[in-house]
């Protein structure tokens, strides 16, 4: 199983949950997972867009309760 | 009580002189005493970098004596922390001193590192150290035309420094009669120009407005001096005559040396402000890993919340309120006029029109800072 970590950015309006995701991937290694939590919606559509951007896995994306995990895999 | 407050800065020296107030009686008969330990005998006023590099500020105005700063029976000591022994509730200075503890709240800040950026550092123009803006007014005053691109790290000190400076410099072109022969052009990391929704919603037609062009998903990858070009590790790249960058920061090389966060930012809960695993180590400003603006405002509001908590531990033995991420930021529109945005967790910002009005009131505050240092504002 892949190695993982939360990032918890929900609340975050400024720098917001992308942001705190670009400045996570810097401390990830190569292979991990990184799981974000997010209470803004438009995280479900921004965040994949630039995982994509960047050549990063999107693995999935799920709502519980009003809270937006994505799970992104850093893949270089 | 013994309260050790690492750390100088905005979030430390508000710390410091909050909790002498609130403890005056216990500190005059021995119940508590505060130690506040710092790297400099000199406390630096941040935001005013922006100012210096476009003219509107001189080095001498962005510095105090940070003891002027303090509350009288605060120990303050220049010597920073090299080592934090945090299962023995102590810390080893610089000089060798050994400081226990019963409460020790770490406010160490944090550092800009263009160097991580292949070329950044030698080609671009950095306003985050004095040395660095100063240069950047020289290179601004001599400058007589071409393209001028704002490209930024994540994440960096001040959220609102890029729209800040991108239209600051506007102002600066114009006053110096050379406009015309300017391309100004804003690249953000994210899908629109500003983390905030509603602050983007507001800069991007202004923006647009003023002739401003801007890319956004952009990350810093590379500059090339050479062909002046930079690239974005989303597979874009851009030409420019000019490079200005607000560069990534990472927290203090001691707090990623005693391995208390990585990068140097330190796993913190977002309401107790508490590291995480210990309940007498505190942490605010920067240092913390919280997704919140790194900002002068965030570590005032957290130190507000942690004077109220660690004085009611003196007195009462246990904390009495939560940090609810308030967060306030002032937003230069240019050079005279201004506007703000305030949030917390919960509430988004909902920022006005820009005014002469509130710029005024930001000039001022340049200036009723030393009063917020002192915990007087």
């Amino acid at each position: 199983m892949s190695k993982r970590r939360t990032i918890d950015a929900r609340g975050s309006f400024c720098p917001g949950p992308l942001m705190e995701l670009i400045a996570g991937m810097k401390m990830a290694e190569v292979g991990e997972e990184i799981e974000i939590l997010s209470t803004d919606k438009g995280s479900a559509s921004e965040i994949p867009e630039w995982i994509h951007k960047v050549k990063h896995e999107h693995v999935g994306t799920e709502e519980k309760d009003g809270v937006w995990h994505v799970l992104v895999k850093k893949t270089h | 009580m013994k309260i050790l407050i690492v750390g100088g800065g905005m979030g430390g020296t508000i710390l410091a002189n909050n909790l002498a107030r609130r403890l005056s009686n216990e500190m005059r008969s021995g119940k508590a005493r505060i130690t506040l330990l710092s790297a400099s005998e000199r406390h630096m006023y941040q935001p005013g970098l922006l100012y210096l590099a476009v003219g509107r500020m001189t080095p001498d105005e962005l510095y105090r004596d940070q003891a002027s700063l303090l509350e009288q029976g605060i120990d303050f000591q220049v010597d920073p922390v090299e080592e934090f022994r945090l299962d023995r509730n102590e810390v080893k200075t610089k000089s060798g001193k050994i400081h226990g503890y019963d409460v020790i709240a770490i406010a160490t800040g944090s550092r800009p590192t263009p160097e991580e950026i292949p070329g950044l550092a030698e080609n671009a123009e950095l306003f985050y150290t004095e040395e660095t803006a100063v240069k950047m007014f020289n290179r601004l005053r001599s400058f007589e035309g071409g393209k001028v691109v704002v490209a930024m790290g994540v994440p960096h000190k001040c959220p609102m420094a890029p729209l800040e400076i991108t239209f600051m410099l506007y102002d600066y072109f114009k006053q110096r009669g050379i406009l015309d022969k300017v391309k100004l052009h804003y690249t953000y990391p994210i899908g629109r120009v500003h983390s905030l929704e509603n602050v983007a919603k507001w800069a991007a037609p202004e923006m647009d407005r003023l002739g401003i062009s801007y890319e956004t998903l952009f990350n810093l990858k590379e500059v090339d001096g050479a062909k002046k070009v930079v690239k974005s590790e989303e597979g874009s790249e851009t030409d420019y005559d000019m490079l200005i960058s607000i560069p990534a920061h990472r927290g203090m090389e001691v707090i990623e040396k005693n391995g208390l966060g990585q990068r140097g930012w330190i796993p913190t809960h977002r309401n107790h402000l508490s590291m995480e695993g210990r309940d007498n180590v505190f942490v605010l400003g920067d240092t913390t890993n919280l997704p919140i603006s790194k900002a002068g405002s965030t570590a005032h509001f957290e130190a507000e919340t942690l004077g109220e908590n660690i004085a009611a531990m003196v007195k009462l033995g246990a904390p009495v309120r939560e940090y609810d991420g308030k967060v306030f930021c002032f937003i230069e529109a240019g050079l005279d006029r201004a506007t703000y945005a305030m949030f917390d967790y919960n509430n988004p910002p909902q920022p006005k029109p820009p005014t002469k009005a509130v710029h005024w009131f930001k000039l001022a505050y340049n200036k009723l800072y030393w009063a917020s240092a002192r915990g007087l504002l």
